[in-house]
């Protein structure tokens, strides 16, 4: 099959590549498990499921101004944060957290990409040339 | 982005390199978003939180020489003389703590460690343009207050402190300010607690900005407080209006902004309830504490609860956490004492997901706060939430239904 390309908006730069994992519901980082990244809150889209090293694609953050930036800390401490983030709808706690810890970030995905991507499959998330690329 | 002579100094690194990160940091936001330019802030306040990252940046900007040219107010980490006093905290927690408030010493904050300013400390004017970051004070002080700020991050916010502008972009922009969501409320608005409810609702009322209708026309700040928690806790909200309450909000035209609502939705007594059991572990069992305060209590929910109590006692403990002149203003009435005597205990200056809790793991507790029951559940500390009526009743029991 050929790679398929879809444009994106930079927010902070990098270039990874690594497995995709979809969240239907916004996330709060702090309610993420350091020691293996798997979601605990309850009845969140991703409880169960761990965002280490994958690349996650969310609608947005939400929760605290605080424990946000924290929950990233924890994760990356224990080497689980997630390698880069794809959101529908950036905002302030979300974005300066990634920012400060220097994560891959885009937002303005071309929304042909959401009907295209599948759980699992094999991305890389170009935020320089604001590119996103299934493998 | 624009910058002016000041602003470019201070990305230049001229006023030293705590200043230019912090404006690097700023700038980069401010692209993300698309602004075009910086404007100066009037306050701050910084939800400080005692936690790994929280210190990691404030040590950070106190080694790089920065200072805070908008001194904020601060949230609580925990009350270092409270626990101290009960032999409540380890030397560890303690030692953590204490570097936590010498950080923000060094860096010139107000150490009002109180997580409601919009209620007495930080009281923004309508239109003033502000960085307010913790999770119930963004949309308090824009929705109630009418200032402008954005849905800051503790760090941002700091940011903001220490070089004294922010970026530009979406709240601080009237047309951004504008209602998209009518949110009409038929469930019965009989108290605060039910706010803190119709605040859980984020996921039904969805992304946007909600407007309100159906609400009473005088709603407590007390409740105002819980609403704008909520919103924050189930989802990301830093504004709301409420029709003929909210200062932006005279009528439903001007809430909307001439524009018809993107989406309307009905909140009834059903959803509330739903929105309860879905957080809430299940009632019918013995309670080991009751805690109320988050976001913090004020002086008439302190007196309301001793009027409540009359003459009975305790059957478990109440930790009421509020700010520092809360405490003391209850020290001068009596009301501290009195409280103290039937086993409720007023604790300032602290935050209930703090490691001084420690003592309280693998307990169940009962409060009317949802925000309260979510965040310590990562220290193994479960709540059965209630409106703040059965929650006093339950102090007195040691049950709760």
């Amino acid at each position: 099959m050929m790679s398929q390309v879809f444009k994106c908006h930079k927010i902070v730069e990098g270039c990874v590549e690594a497995d995709i994992t979809l969240s239907k519901d916004d996330i709060m980082f702090y309610l993420i498990r350091p020691e293996d990244g798997v979601m605990i809150e309850t009845g969140h889209d991703m409880e169960g499921r761990s965002m280490a090293k994958k690349i996650l694609a969310f609608p947005s953050g939400k929760g605290s101004s605080v424990v946000q930036a924290d929950g990233l800390f924890q994760l990356m401490k224990k080497d689980n944060q997630p390698a880069g983030m794809i959101v529908e709808r950036a905002e302030t706690v979300l974005v300066t957290s990634a920012i400060i810890f220097e994560i891959p970030m885009v937002d303005k995905v071309d929304p042909a990409f959401y009907e295209t991507v599948q759980e699992g499959d094999h991305i890389r998330l170009d935020a320089v040339n604001e590119e996103i690329t299934i493998l | 982005m624009n910058l002016n002579k000041e602003q470019q100094d201070m990305l230049d690194g001229r006023m030293g390199p705590g200043v230019q990160l912090a404006m690097k940091v700023q700038v980069a936001i401010g692209e993300s978003f698309n602004a075009e330019r910086l404007v100066p802030i009037t306050r701050a306040h910084v939800a400080l939180s005692n936690q790994d990252a929280d210190q990691w940046l404030a040590k950070k900007m106190v080694s790089m020489g920065a200072k805070c040219k908008v001194p904020p107010t601060v949230n609580p980490g925990f009350s270092l003389c409270w626990f101290k006093d009960r032999a409540l905290v380890d030397d560890e927690d303690y030692a953590f703590m204490k570097a936590t408030h010498d950080a923000y010493r060094a860096l010139g904050a107000k150490l009002t460690y109180n997580c409601t300013p919009y209620i007495d400390t930080n009281v923004p004017n309508y239109g003033e343009v502000i960085a307010f970051s913790e999770s119930s004070a963004t949309p308090y002080a824009n929705a109630v207050w009418g200032a402008r700020t954005n849905r800051e991050g503790a760090n941002s916010a700091l940011f903001a402190s220490i070089t004294g502008y922010v970026p530009e972009y979406g709240l601080l922009l009237d047309e951004n300010r504008k209602g998209t969501i009518l949110v009409e409320v038929q469930a019965h608005m009989d108290n605060d607690y039910k706010y803190h409810m119709l605040g859980m609702c984020g996921k039904k009322i969805g992304h946007g900005i909600p407007v309100f209708v159906g609400l009473p026309k005088h709603i407590s700040k007390e409740a105002l407080r819980n609403l704008g928690a909520e919103l924050n806790t189930s989802g990301a909200y830093d504004m709301y209006h409420i029709v003929g309450v909210t200062p932006e909000a005279p009528t439903i035209e001007v809430a909307f902004g001439g524009k018809e609502p993107e989406r309307k939705v009905i909140i009834t007594d059903d959803d509330l309830l739903t929105a309860r059991d879905e957080i809430s572990i299940v009632g019918n069992r013995s309670i080991d504490f009751v805690m109320f305060g988050c976001p913090h209590f004020t002086l008439d929910e302190c007196l309301h609860i001793r009027e409540q109590i009359g003459k009975r006692r305790l059957k478990v403990p109440m930790y009421i956490l509020t700010s520092e002149h809360t405490k003391t203003t209850a020290k001068l009435m009596g009301l501290d004492e009195a409280l103290e005597d039937k086993g409720a205990h007023i604790v300032p200056a602290t935050c209930p997901d703090q490691p001084s809790w420690k003592f309280l793991k693998n307990k169940v507790g009962l409060t009317e706060s949802p925000k309260c029951a979510y965040y310590p559940k990562r220290r193994g500390i479960d709540f059965v939430i209630r409106d703040l009526d059965t929650c006093i009743e339950g102090a007195i029991t040691g049950e709760v239904q």
